[in-house]
């Protein structure tokens, strides 16, 4: 009690260290401070791609009056929603360290499968649907497993399945069809009920939405709580940050990757069935060039291109900037071959501010 | 050098004291053990006892076999010759996470740590703690950042913030957190890999201070190390590797730390070098260590 006096006014002298600190402040040994609040924001893989996305928004915003409608944005929505769906699952294997460069082609390969094996034994189209699910999950599964028992870089095994499965695509579908398209399995049993589930269209508040758009938000939903509060999640920053002290330490490396790998296949399954249902047919040569668009709307959302860092919700970003700058191109009545030109200034621009970011971020 | 001859002191009566206690059965036991890479034969012959409470400590030159024998002890490879027990019984360990299992972990020289990772999880990594029914089990974020915090605090390390990035810490930080964490899940032997090696004079005393504080709660120790001064400070049980193979393995009863030096820095081999040296001009070797034969009462050292 007799303390007390003197007790206060060493308290109060002392430099108060974070504002609004909890009240029983834990001992601190004074060599370090609490980063402010600023930085800690800062820190967030994701800010880049933000800032990003609100400066490509105001831009197209202003200069293109068709940008501001609320169909426009369902447009954009769109556009996002079916290369966000791939550009998460790859953010998650970037995160942990690894590339596919199959993944573009990957998509067509799925939705051809469905097709052709539909309509080629006259079956249901939800039989197609799931051995194309199979399918795809087997190629994920064969680059993963390929990858950790060689230990040759992902790029040349991805490289090598992307040759592949771009040669079988367009092989098998011309021996099947005799052409470069699948057939349409258009009013084939259960074509409706697939669409309903891949490629209907819902109308919120008067506008109509591709449910596309939703499915996206949901698997960002999904890859984000994996992310950041499952075990699997913990092993996917870990095998990409530092692969030997995380199989050190008793991580499952070859089970992390491998199913990595196959949340691609995945993707790619479900964008597949989209496209399918979407059109009823697929172009064979389809998708070629895609996979480099999924790793620009990772990296642009944050993520290194070493791994063992990134986020989903970057990810969800860098897809949306792809999105307004695709649409906003032809709203704004420009040529659209200024897309690419605009994607790699965008990719520049956000790797950048991600590295700046990070760098004052993580200096204390 | 008079610092160091005091903490040695000190050190030393710490180190009889631990020896009174009972020792009990020993945890590893490593009987003529080797292993070759295809042609090349990195280890053989290693026998080495690893008891609860005790620290033995494996010294050696770069390319002695110290990796080696830690990367067998440890799971990360299989021997090929002799045998591997734990508790009596001989194993074939298939990777660290049934060495840790079984109660051995690992502290790397590299940590094992991912830097860009916070430091609670880092510290829980590979041994989530988890709650909730399965397809909603999810991380408990609050628990293990208290027991992390915890943890950290009985090992005498205060971080304001656990969310900083492990890579953010000193050296002898990082290492604290790695020996905490192994401390923490149960482990029953440690391994030290040359935990001092990259560490200042004041950071190494805070390690060494923490492998007694493990011998203290029990834990049987494999210090690894190529400073023999580190490990007579806190080693009951030393064993020197030369070109894969034991050169010396003695209690600490038998040994001085001289003898240790000796053996460690290649005995007959310093002898010879002094003698090389005495043939260049400019190099004054009268002050240089003596003959090469290891005083009177040296144990059996093998060749």
């Amino acid at each position: 009690m007799i303390d007390m006096p003197q007790a206060a006014p060493q308290a109060a002298s002392a430099p108060a260290p974070a504002a609004g600190a909890p009240a029983p402040a834990p001992v601190k040994d004074g060599r370090t401070t609490e980063r402010s609040l600023l930085r800690r924001v800062l820190g967030r893989p994701e800010i880049g791609a933000l800032i990003g996305a609100i400066v490509v928004y105001v831009f197209f915003f202003a200069v293109a009056p068709t940008f501001r409608q609320v169909d426009s944005m369902a447009t954009v929505l769109y556009q996002a929603s079916t290369m966000g769906i791939m550009a998460l699952a790859v953010a998650l294997l970037m995160i942990g360290g690894e590339f596919d460069l199959s993944a573009g082609v990957a998509v067509t390969s799925s939705a051809l499968t469905a097709a052709i094996l539909s309509f080629q034994l006259t079956l249901n189209v939800w039989s197609g649907v799931l051995i194309a699910l199979v399918l795809s999950l087997a190629v994920g599964a064969f680059n993963g497993f390929l990858l950790v028992k060689t230990g040759l870089p992902s790029f040349l095994v991805t490289l090598g399945t992307f040759l592949m499965l771009q040669g079988l695509n367009l092989a098998v579908t011309k021996l099947f069809t005799g052409n470069v398209a699948s057939d349409s399995i258009r009013g084939m049993d259960g074509f409706d009920q697939a669409k309903a589930v891949f490629a209907s269209e819902i109308t919120i508040a008067g506008v109509d939405v591709k449910i596309t758009v939703l499915w996206w938000l949901l698997f960002a939903a999904f890859a984000t709580w994996l992310l950041l509060r499952t075990k699997y999640g913990n092993w996917i920053f870990a095998v990409g940050g530092n692969q030997d002290s995380a199989r050190a330490v008793g991580v499952p490396v070859v089970f992390t990757k491998i199913t990595l790998f196959m949340g691609v296949g995945f993707a790619a399954w479900f964008v597949g069935m989209h496209l399918l249902f979407s059109f009823s047919t697929v172009q064979a040569s389809e998708g070629v060039g895609n996979e480099f668009l999924y790793i620009i709307a990772a990296v642009i959302g944050g993520c290194m291109l070493t791994g063992g860092y990134g986020s989903a919700v970057g990810a969800v970003i860098g897809a949306f900037i792809f999105g307004m700058v695709s649409q906003g191109i032809v709203y704004a009545n420009w040529n659209p071959d200024w897309f690419k030109f605009f994607l790699g200034v965008m990719l520049l621009f956000a790797t950048l501010v991600n590295l700046w970011v990070r760098r004052s971020a993580t200096r204390r | 050098m008079e610092t160091t001859a005091t903490t040695e002191n000190t050190d030393r009566e710490h180190a009889d004291q631990g020896k009174t206690d009972a020792a009990g059965d020993p945890i590893v036991v490593l009987r003529n053990v080797g292993k070759s890479y295809g042609n090349i034969h990195a280890l053989r012959g290693v026998d080495l006892e690893v008891r609860p409470g005790r620290v033995s400590c494996v010294l050696g030159d770069n390319g002695a076999g110290k990796s080696t024998l830690i990367k067998i002890i440890s799971g990360l490879h299989q021997h090929t010759e002799g045998e591997y027990l734990v508790d009596g019984e001989p194993v074939r360990l298939s990777g660290p996470r049934e060495a840790l299992d079984r109660g051995i972990a690992t502290v790397y020289q590299d940590l094992a740590t991912v830097p860009l990772m916070p430091v609670w999880r880092n510290f829980f990594l590979g041994s989530e703690i988890t709650r909730g029914p399965w397809p909603f089990r999810r991380l408990d974020i609050a628990g293990m950042k208290s027991v992390a915090d915890r943890e950290l605090r009985n090992m005498g390390i205060v971080l304001d913030d656990l969310e900083q990035p492990i890579g953010t810490l000193s050296g002898g930080q990082r290492q604290s957190v790695a020996i905490a964490r192994a401390v923490y899940f149960g482990a029953r032997v440690l391994i030290l890999d040359e935990p001092t090696a990259a560490l200042g004079v004041k950071q190494s005393g805070v390690v060494l201070k923490y492998i007694a504080a493990a011998r203290e709660r029990g834990l049987g120790v494999i210090f690894i190390t190529h400073n023999p001064h580190h490990a007579y400070m806190v080693g009951d049980h030393f064993t020197v590797l030369r070109l894969g193979a034991v050169e010396l393995s003695a209690p600490r009863k038998e040994i001085t730390l001289e003898e240790l030096t000796h053996h460690m820095a290649g005995g007959a081999e310093l002898a010879a070098l002094k003698h090389e040296l005495a043939q260049v001009s400019g190099v004054d070797v009268e002050e240089l260590p003596d003959e090469g034969a290891p005083p009177a009462g040296a144990p059996a050292a093998r060749a």
